[in-house]
């Protein structure tokens, strides 16, 4: 017999939510919001760069390790103009496996065994076990609501400043920050994030910024890019999606961008993991970007008039929701929405398991009864906070209108089954 | 007290403690402070690569570039065709199973399943990564641990050593050898000395990587020599990483054996794949890892922790490309066999010409890679800069400079004791082609007089 088990860097994290959700929402019948997996299409402009790219033979073959060159430039241009600075293509920029792949190229460049990294909760779920791998300590901190308040949108959800402070110390590594939000949707303002920076440069710490949602803001708002303040150009690695963009998931076309210093320990774990990303995605994913910075501060330009679609679509499920009777909190970016189940009263204390969090009985009740899926908020916070979070669950909004139709008719027989 | 400690004390009188950050580190203002990153412990050292800088020497568009695997000849239609299909389906631009397509790991299964003769389990047993080079990272950080070893052989194919760095575990190299006396002629003239093979495994080895067919030499490992290292697998219970990228291209004689099939080495081995190298499409970063379930279900963990997927219309195409020829296997018209046909004419053709040069090839019995010993061009290279340098780079720099043509040089791919074992030889890439494709290529010729080389439909 074979003594051979896995290594000490993964012990422990092999347990994936996604594959227990696709097994509980494998049902065709079922309505999910869910998984942020959109059934929209992408702009068919992107669609025909791929299928043009992969008529051309060289685009099928090898491309620079780092991102392809007509890649780099674009997003070098893009980035450029809306950071105000003159972004290095080569030196600056890293393409990478979707945003996922550059969060793990930030974590295994730059994280030691024994750093402390500090993440906010909810978080998106791949931060912690990221974190372990490189054998590093996460440090929790939840986003709270001012007390007394119910929250409405996700402004009302905020870091608390001693709070925070607190839990830097001389082995904090580095910080993840996710602008706009997942599963909340906050956008954080520049006094918050000017608080985060005060921080990180008090106490020498890097700041790992996910973006990817960056174009997905409402009305009202706006995107600030954390490495645009003072003092933390030199300190950031900037994250964000092309698949996200351009709706297009499963492109798994991705960056980060920063200070050359930092960047080169993110191309280092690229020489030595997967040397390259996929060259005709990249040369279609340039072209996608070159279009729209054709027409950047636009209407027309995808990068605003997608933010538009997705508002529509994410007030008409609000206002169903509060027929309802759950209280949706209000995104302010992003296409996923929190909502507060627990003016519902729904017993659940006869279902599941009891240790179980009550909001994955309830996501598992709403599948069974009601046929539609959302997620439990539990799953993106540490056990301390399961408690403060168990009443929430995350609806995605970014659905073609069939599919939200057919999920806002669930809710207004909702009262009636 | 110590100095430092001392200088800072007597600082901090001057300069308020404001301008002290949390570590004690004197700066003169927030916006300038000096930042301590650097990159982390796992990556120290790993950062030189040596296609960095063989893509800076070979810019130039008039050097002929025979050096990095980057085929220019086309892919089969029917796979370009298959993308520019997936890209027109909207799901198919959205995200799939994170370990692999569906229809994609189905089609792996049905064509390995029918190589290896037994039934594979398309979800438990199959892994989709990011090339055939993200195979090997999800298995060395799955499976092996600091501290452990692992068996390299050399030459190797240049990531081998730095990933097993990465996990913190120490690379044991061994060197391929020649016959003592016998002047090379073909890659099945390098062999594993068994008796040193021995020596290298010790209750710390976690794995040996193997590659068959091997890249840069050619040599397609023999069913004995195959069974030579599974025996001391089995004995010392050792992992084998089976790098079989260049499985299809196998030349007239020689029978790729894949040794998971041998008995007792199905459960510890993992099979790395690459459709980037099977269809000759190396942009598209797509291999797999073929295993038991209680080894791939760990690199499944590393992929769910680092890239969670790979792109969807790229599986897609893929999985039509393999169903195309898995109908037709055993056919000639099967990819599988056809490229190395191809293959096989390109092969002898360079050796030819090679030869009439005056440089030796090894004449490879499989992959798309040939060795050539360059000691009987007797080129004096003491007037090139940077005496340490290796005799091999010396020659690639000059053949760059001098002649426009461009190889890679093979003790890239060695440890530093074997290097002077190495030194004399030079790689190059075959499978390049076809003047409709590359107008500047033209025949092969080598003439005394003429001052370069020029290359053609090979």
């Amino acid at each position: 017999m074979s003594r051979h088990t896995h290594a000490k860097r993964i012990e422990g994290l092999d347990r994936n939510l996604w594959v227990v959700f696709a097994g509980m929402t494998s049902n065709p019948s079922i309505v999910s919001l869910a998984q942020g997996k959109p059934d929209i299409p992408p702009p068919s402009y992107v669609k025909e760069a791929l299928a043009k790219a992969a008529a051309v033979d060289d685009l099928n073959q090898y491309t620079r390790g780092f991102g392809h060159p007509r890649l780099v430039k674009a997003l070098s241009q893009v980035y450029g103009k809306v950071c105000g600075r003159q972004i290095d293509p080569f030196k600056e920029i890293l393409v990478t496996v979707g945003a996922y792949g550059s969060l793990f190229n930030s974590m295994q460049g730059l994280v030691d065994e024994g750093d402390e990294v500090i993440i906010m909760e909810p978080y998106f779920d791949c931060y912690l076990p990221m974190v372990k791998m490189a054998g590093a300590k996460p440090v929790l901190i939840p986003l709270r609501v001012k007390s007394g308040k119910k929250p409405i949108t996700s402004a009302d959800w905020f870091l608390d400043p001693e709070e925070l402070s607190s839990k830097f110390n001389s082995k904090t590594k580095a910080i993840i920050l996710n602008t706009p939000n997942n599963p909340t949707g906050k956008v954080f303002t520049r006094e918050e994030l000017q608080t985060i920076a005060d921080l990180c440069i008090k106490h020498d710490t890097l700041c790992i910024s996910d973006e990817v949602y960056e174009w997905l803001v409402y009305k009202g708002r706006q995107h600030v890019k954390i490495a645009t303040l003072p003092g933390m150009w030199e300190r950031t690695i900037t994250v964000s999606s092309g698949g996200k963009i351009f709706c297009a998931t499963g492109w798994k076309i991705g960056w980060s961008i920063g200070p050359e210093h930092l960047i080169k320990h993110l191309q280092t774990i690229t020489q030595n993991s997967t040397f390259m990303c996929a060259t005709p995605l990249q040369e279609a994913m340039a072209e996608s970007l070159l279009h729209n910075f054709e027409l950047m501060d636009q209407p027309e330009c995808f990068f605003t008039s997608f933010a538009e679609e997705l508002k529509t679509k994410r007030d008409r499920l609000a206002a169903v929701l509060q027929e309802v009777g759950m209280t949706p909190i209000i995104p302010e970016g992003g296409f996923f929405m929190l909502v507060d189940v627990s003016s519902l009263n729904q017993d659940l204390s006869h279902t599941g398991d009891d240790g179980e969090a009550y909001d994955w009985k309830f996501v598992r009740w709403m599948i069974k009864e009601k046929k539609l899926a959302s997620i439990p908020i539990t799953n993106f916070v540490g056990d301390e906070s399961k408690k403060m979070f168990e009443k929430y669950i995350r609806f995605c909004f970014f659905r073609k209108d069939s599919t939200l139709d057919a999920a806002l008719d669930i809710f207004k027989n909702w009262n009636q089954s | 007290m110590n100095i430092t400690r001392q200088v800072l004390n007597c600082c901090k009188v001057i300069y308020p403690s404001s301008f002290f950050n949390s570590r004690g580190r004197f700066c003169t203002s927030q916006s300038t402070r000096m930042s301590r990153h650097t990159n982390s412990k796992r990556i120290e050292g790993l950062n030189k690569n040596v296609w960095v800088v063989f893509t800076a020497m070979t810019s130039d568009p008039s050097i002929v570039n025979l050096g990095q695997g980057k085929p220019d000849i086309p892919p089969p239609s029917y796979v370009k065709e298959a993308l520019a299909k997936a890209a027109s389906v909207d799901d198919l631009n959205q995200y799939t199973r994170g370990f692999g397509h569906p229809l994609l790991v189905k089609a792996l299964s049905q064509v390995y399943g029918k190589v290896c003769g037994r039934q594979i389990d398309p979800f438990k047993e199959i892994l989709v990564t990011v090339g055939g080079y993200g195979s090997l990272f999800s298995t060395i950080q799955g499976l092996v641990d600091e501290g452990d070893e692992v068996i390299i052989i050399e030459p190797f194919f240049d990531c081998y050593l730095p990933m097993v760095k990465m996990a913190g575990a120490k690379p044991v190299l061994i060197p391929l050898r020649v016959k003592s006396g016998k002047k090379t002629l073909t890659g099945a003239d390098w062999f594993l000395d068994p008796n040193e093979l021995a020596s290298k495994f010790s209750s710390k080895t976690k794995a040996i990587i193997l590659n068959t067919p091997n890249n840069p030499i050619g040599k397609v490992f023999t069913r004995e020599e195959l069974q030579m290292i599974a025996d001391l697998c089995i004995k010392h219970d050792t992992l084998c990483i089976s790098d079989e990228v260049y499985e299809w291209l196998v030349y007239k004689g020689h029978q790729h054996i894949k040794i998971a099939t041998l008995p007792g080495m199905w459960d510890r081995t993992i099979t790395i794949g690459s459709g980037g190298k099977t269809f000759s499409v190396t942009g598209w970063k797509l291999g797999w890892s073929i295993g038991p379930e209680h080894l791939i279900k760990h690199l499944q963990t590393v992929m769910q922790n680092s890239l969670y997927t790979c792109p969807t219309p790229l599986q897609e195409a893929l999985a039509q490309g393999l169903l195309h020829n898995f109908d037709l296997m055993g056919q000639p018209e099967c990819y599988f066999s056809s490229l190395s046909v191809e293959l096989e004419v390109k092969r002898d053709r360079l050796a030819a010409v090679l030869q009439e040069v005056g440089m030796t090839p090894i004449i490879p019995e499989g992959g798309y890679f040939m060795l050539v010993d360059v000691t009987s061009l007797n080129q004096d290279l003491s007037h090139m800069a940077d005496n340490d340098e290796a005799y091999d780079w010396k020659f690639v720099r000059w053949m760059i400079k001098e002649k426009k043509l461009a190889a890679i040089p093979v003790t890239a791919f060695v440890g530093d004791e074997s290097k002077k074992q190495f030194e004399k030889y030079i790689r190059f890439c075959f499978i390049k082609v076809n003047t409709k494709l590359s107008p500047k290529l033209r025949t092969l010729h080598f003439h005394p007089d003429l001052e370069r080389f020029v290359c053609v439909c090979v």
